[in-house]
């Protein structure tokens, strides 16, 4: 333990968060990682809304969707709803994210 | 129950059961969101305030659930919210409550639940006894038992005040005996709304600074947002739980401090709040117990005490927090006290209530005999008479200095 952590006392109720979700980087939990194949995706965006996570943006200036890896835990909801298969889910290569 | 001669608030004679007399309670404590089902005994108190509901007698969103375990995350929920939240529930509905418990506690959720004691299956049963609540003691909630159904109205109007201080934010539980309580009709005095409305008052939020690094009431708002229940691992998981323990203590002095401001109001008081000593102050035998075998016992000990014998009673108000120093200042002067435990911890030498006592006594200067008597499981009727054979035996034992076992039943077949 760090000499920096808090006290009981100096923490608030209930583990209420001193810093945003937005700020806990949860990709590395993952093993798989969604790969999309722009051939076959249509943009239906079904993986944005079901992504429990919001690890999934549509970017409407790229014209498609985009992964934040940052975020992404690897579970694969989407690729397992993706209506036209359009996302696997691959191991990493070596090195990449 | 002590009747104070001074002027108190005015009052109604109202016929009602226990379980009516709880939802007559919620009725008037302005509960926000009440998320239940129905289990017997408590049902009654269920139906009777979707009766409020549906008469629009009440400004209370109405959650029919389709399990115990979603009503209360549906209160957790609610109560998140920053609103008051009531719920009800007895045996096998309690248990499968049973994670959710920690959840409401942990998240400092101040929820008030009325336990309707009954026994647990198997073999099924739907009587009273304590094996329900008892099981959930070290759940994080606050534990307090009514000895009538007179002190389940006045100890629901307490509780919210408990729960809601903000030394204390814990859930709280009020037993009452199942059937015998729950069931039972009695003469009951209400205050009128204004009074209740005055007392119980509206819930008061204490301040917590969020990741935006603004104070701001803690409660889920969509203006300023805040994470609750995250995830807590080992470098901070134990501090949290270091701040309930912290609640509790709180809790005994807030206990005390509401139930003297309601004494004051109402003109009824229960000992101090935490415990209630009957003829106990030059007593040589005492029995100790929970809920309303309290009634019979006072009986008995008025009896005794006609005949010359020194007997007197202990009646747990308050169970968690355990009062350790009341329990310990009322007993020291004693030289035998039979515990009665109205449920069971299955080859833990002897039940919950008896454990804590004895316990308690530890650190006391002088130790009186302490046995323990598992009584009325499953409903099973304990008479005056038993209790009278129970303060022989503690005769008995004080005469010869030692008991013969430390763990007895009363009313059992042998």
């Amino acid at each position: 333990m760090s000499a920096k952590e808090k006290t009981w006392k100096e923490i608030a109720p209930a583990g209420v968060c001193s810093k945003s979700s937005t700020s806990f980087m949860t990709g590395d939990w993952k093993t798989y990682m969604p790969i999309r194949d722009l051939e076959k995706c249509t943009n239906c965006l079904t993986c944005v809304i079901l992504c429990p996570d919001g690890a999934i943006r549509w970017r409407p200036e790229m014209g498609k969707i985009e992964f934040d890896y940052g975020m992404c835990k690897g579970c694969g909801i989407c690729a397992n709803e993706c209506p036209t298969k359009a996302i696997k889910m691959e191991l990493p290569e070596k090195g990449e994210e | 129950m002590d009747t104070q001669t001074k002027q108190t608030a005015k009052q109604q004679l109202m016929a009602m059961n226990g379980d009516e007399a709880v939802a007559y309670a919620v009725k008037q404590s302005d509960v926000d969101v009440v998320a239940a089902y129905p289990i017997t005994p408590q049902t009654i108190i269920v139906e009777k305030y979707s009766e409020y509901v549906a008469n629009g007698e009440v400004n209370t969103e109405f959650v029919c659930t389709e399990s115990e375990h979603s009503a209360l995350t549906a209160c957790i929920a609610a109560s998140a919210t920053g609103v008051r939240t009531f719920t009800a529930s007895a045996s096998a509905g309690l248990a499968l409550m049973h994670e959710v418990l920690f959840v409401a506690s942990g998240s400092r959720t101040p929820i008030v639940m009325a336990i309707a004691n009954r026994a647990l299956s198997s073999p099924l049963n739907i009587n009273g006894d304590q094996s329900d609540s008892m099981a959930q003691r070290d759940a994080g909630w606050i534990h307090l038992y009514a000895e009538n159904a007179q002190e389940a109205y006045d100890t629901i109007l307490q509780a919210f005040r408990i729960a809601e201080h903000n030394d204390v934010l814990l859930p709280v539980i009020v037993g009452l005996d199942g059937f015998i309580l729950t069931h039972s009709l009695e003469n009951v005095n209400v205050l009128s709304d204004e009074a209740v409305k005055a007392f119980v008052g509206e819930r008061k939020l204490p301040n917590v600074l969020t990741h935006e690094g603004k104070v701001v009431p803690f409660k889920l708002d969509p203006a300023n947002p805040m994470t609750m229940g995250p995830i807590a691992f080992a470098n901070y998981y134990f501090e949290f739980k270091r701040q309930q323990e912290e609640a509790m203590k709180n809790a005994l002095t807030v206990i005390q401090q509401v139930h003297e401001e309601y004494a004051a109001l109402s003109g009824r008081n229960y000992g101090n709040g935490l415990v209630e000593a009957y003829r106990l102050d030059d007593a040589e035998t005492a029995l100790v117990c929970v809920g309303s075998a309290a009634g019979t016992v006072k009986t008995v000990v008025d009896e005794l005490r006609a005949n010359g014998v020194k007997a007197g009673l202990l009646r747990l108000r308050t169970f968690r927090p355990f009062p350790v120093e009341a329990v310990r200042s009322a007993l020291e002067g004693v030289k035998a006290v039979a515990v009665m435990d109205k449920s069971m911890s299955f080859g833990g030498n002897g039940g919950a209530v008896f454990h804590e006592t004895r316990h308690a006594m530890y650190d006391a200067k002088t130790h009186p005999i302490i046995v323990d008597y598992i009584y009325g499981l499953g409903g099973r009727d304990t008479s005056p008479k038993d209790f009278r054979s129970i303060y022989d035996d503690l005769h008995r034992f004080a005469h010869a200095g030692h008991a013969d076992k430390a763990v007895h039943f009363v009313g059992l077949r042998e």
